[in-house]
């Protein structure tokens, strides 16, 4: 029975929604002019925020460090354009607070070249170096979490690896980053993979991809090298194909028990673009001060995918994408299901957003909300076998230590329930906030 | 099944029974081993207190603090729900002094309603506080501000705050207890707990200053530095784009230290706040 699963590379459970990937997904990337300022929050990645090293009026060339890393589950941040320091002050996050963000002027007419630097030949590297290598380079997961990458290639001794997966499902809606980068740089892929194997040791690899991208699988399949154990596996079309215990259950048929990670079942899973800025740090040197944005949806005129600096404000990235449409409502970092909407379109692009998407107003018309029937459709489209219907009730009445009982830590608001509730319930907006209250909790003690 | 027996019966109650009487003869023994000798007045002042286990005394609860009074750990008035009446009737019950409290209420530290700090975005969704606040804050102006969606009124057992025509919730002095309850409730703790004679308060927690601070509310404190000049030496200082009070000094403030404020960030409230500022309404005029 086992096998029959794997055979369909599928995870249990989950949703189909419509994907609009048409918009962009056969764009190719193009590379927007610098913007007039670029603004990096200090805290772009999960962990310690990193502690900043300028002051105003430096000046400071592209992929210089503006701030260190603070501890070991952090990375330095560079800085993504040449110019002037203007400020270390509070910027608006995407998350919704202001926190410290150093802006830069960047220089009119500058060249953006970075500085001369040694790149090391990655083979000649141990594993310890290429680590330290990738740390210094500020790499995090571009899939949108933003973990530290040298953390997740950093496993204790007790927790042997056999496995890397890469990540190129793209199950988000609207979303064509991780799909451009497969379509248009699969060797940088393949190069970005070989380093994180030779980091950890590790001697067979996946690279995972959805269906519906024929054309990144082609171009994945073509440049796999013969000397590695490297399989392309073109999997089922379903949200959330992407989330990453979906796809160790998916390619390997391994489940990640409830509150462990990949790591405690022998696996590392990377996202393509994540590997793909490996590459590119030993190829040439530069560190993560540019990344892959797919700016789309019905309140752009024109949807592309950009390479854009780090720090760049929403309002050049639509503007270079021909501007709102009249019936632009609402803009959203990351998809659709999990992205967080955003109200300030001065807000920076992080290191982790895979996307800005725009929907207009037909896409967000506000339905209402009626009590639960008990019809069961969440439970059947929740992909970490909860009980969404339960823990919302729980949620309305305020019960989250109840809530953890019924395994709220394994729920990673992934919408699927909320997507498939005909009363139109906020599930996932209870539960963001049942989280959140747990944190409370637990933060003095 | 065949027929049962009388004697089957009456040996089954019997069993039954003197199961019965050994457990309770068990339990007899335990509770003359382990009683516990309790003070009977603690029951009778517990009686008096309002029972609402709101906290503001201190204690966990009623019953707590009626055991702290019984102990002469505490003093009744520090009850603030119980009116003046009742503390009498425990303070003679106990044959103690009522004492003095400090009485204190809840205070908003904001003043951006929705006429000062206008929403730069539309936010739709669970009308909560606190769900606003998880979807990028709210999209309030001020990152800072109230949100105005009563997380406030909500938690209020005592029926204290009232939300005013611009989205403000008004504290009601006289029926506010400083339990405490709001001060959770606020997703942006805007709430603090203060003696009500700390009269002079900087209703704002902007971390901007200058026209930044004013351009996102009219009532913001801009960092100006005016009212650190107008009050006694010590008393404000400006930090974090804030002005601050120091109320270990608060005999030295006056009303004064508000007159010269561009924005009526700074306020001398009697009574409750919102009311009677002249500068807030010249303000937002």
């Amino acid at each position: 029975m086992m096998m029959l699963w794997n055979r369909r590379l599928q995870f249990r459970h989950g949703v189909h929604p419509p994907d609009h990937k048409e918009l962009t997904a056969e764009v190719p990337i193009r590379r927007l002019p610098y913007p007039d300022e670029v603004v990096l929050p200090l805290r772009q990645h999960t962990g310690k925020p990193a502690r900043v090293t300028v002051k105003p009026g430096d000046h400071v060339e592209r992929g210089d460090v503006v701030a260190e890393p603070d501890g070991w589950v952090s990375v330095p941040i560079h800085a993504s354009a040449t110019g002037t320091v203007e400020s270390v002050d509070p910027w608006p996050h995407p998350d919704g607070s202001w926190s410290p963000a150093v802006r830069i002027a960047v220089e009119r007419y500058s060249a953006q070249a970075a500085r001369a630097r040694l790149v090391p030949e990655w083979q000649t590297l141990s594993p310890a170096e290429l680590i330290a290598a990738i740390r210094d380079a500020g790499v995090v997961g571009l899939g949108g979490a933003a973990f530290p990458t040298h953390v997740k290639l950093s496993p204790p001794k007790e927790q042997p690896i056999d496995t890397v997966l890469i990540n190129g499902c793209e199950c988000e809606p609207y979303l064509t980053t991780d799909h451009r980068t497969m379509v248009e740089y699969p060797e940088r892929v393949q190069l970005g993979l070989r380093i994180m194997m030779r980091a950890l040791g590790v001697k067979r690899a996946v690279i995972g991809v959805e269906k519906n991208k024929p054309d990144a699988i082609a171009a994945i399949r073509a440049t796999v090298p013969a000397d590695v154990d490297v399989t392309v596996e073109a999997l089922t079309v379903k949200y959330p194909q992407g989330a990453e215990k979906m796809l160790i259950t998916s390619l390997l048929g391994r489940e990640v028990p409830s509150g462990k990670l990949p790591m405690h079942v022998g696996v590392v899973v990377q996202n393509v673009a994540s590997a793909a800025t490996i590459a590119e740090v030993f190829d040439t040197g530069l560190p993560l001060v540019e990344r892959i944005v797919t700016v789309t949806g019905r309140g752009v005129r024109r949807p592309s995918n950009l390479i854009v600096p780090v720090g760049t404000k929403i309002r050049d990235l639509v503007a270079a994408c021909g501007g709102f449409t009249e019936d632009a409502r609402e803009v959203i970092f990351g998809g659709p299901m999990m992205g967080l909407a955003q109200a300030n379109l001065d807000t920076p692009v992080l290191k982790g957003t895979s996307g800005v998407v725009v929907l207009g107003e037909a896409e967000i018309k506000p339905r209402r909300s009626y009590p639960c029937i008990r019809c069961g459709h969440c439970l059947a489209a929740c992909p970490v076998f909860l009980n969404p219907q339960l823990l919302g009730q729980l949620a309305m009445k305020g019960r989250y230590q109840d809530m953890e009982a019924h395994h709220l830590a394994d729920c990673m608001l992934c919408g699927c329930c909320g997507y498939t509730c005909p009363s139109n319930i906020p599930l996932p907006q209870l539960f963001a906030l049942a989280k959140s209250a747990a944190r409370r909790v637990k933060a003095p003690a | 099944m065949g027929p049962v027996s009388i004697g089957a019966v009456l040996t089954a109650v019997a069993i039954v029974g003197g199961v019965g009487v050994c457990f309770a003869a068990m339990i007899a023994l335990t509770h003359r081993k382990f009683y516990v000798w309790e003070d009977p007045r603690i029951d009778e002042v517990t009686g008096l207190l309002p029972g609402a286990n709101c906290g503001a005394c201190g204690q966990a609860g009623c019953r707590a603090f009626a055991e702290s009074l019984v102990g002469a750990a505490a003093k009744p008035a520090l009850c603030t729900v119980s009116s003046p009446e009742v503390l009498e009737d425990i303070a003679a019950y106990l044959g103690v002094a009522v004492g003095e409290a400090n009485r204190r209420v809840a205070r908003l530290l904001c003043a951006g309603g929705c006429d000062a700090a206008p929403p730069i975005a539309d936010y739709r969704g669970l009308l909560t506080c606190k769900a606003a606040a998880a979807v990028n804050g709210g999209g309030k102006s001020c990152a800072w501000g109230c949100l105005g969606l009563a997380d406030c009124q909500v938690a209020c057992t005592f029926d204290a705050i009232r939300m005013n025509p611009v989205g403000l919730p008004v504290v009601i002095p006289d029926k506010c207890t400083a339990c405490g309850d709001c001060v959770v409730a606020c997703p942006k703790d805007l709430f603090t707990i203060m003696p009500i004679e700390q009269r002079l308060i900087v209703q704002c927690k902007s971390a901007l200053e200058g026209d930044e601070a004013e351009r996102r509310c009219r009532v913001a404190c801009t960092a100006c530095g005016k009212c650190v000049m107008d009050a006694a030496p010590g008393l404000i200082e400006i930090r974090d784009g804030l002005a601050v009070i120091d109320y270990a000094k608060n005999d030295l403030a006056r009303p004064g230290a508000t007159a010269r404020c561009p924005t009526g960030a700074i306020v001398w409230v009697e009574g409750s706040q919102f009311a009677e500022s002249p500068k807030l309404a010249e303000a937002l005029a």
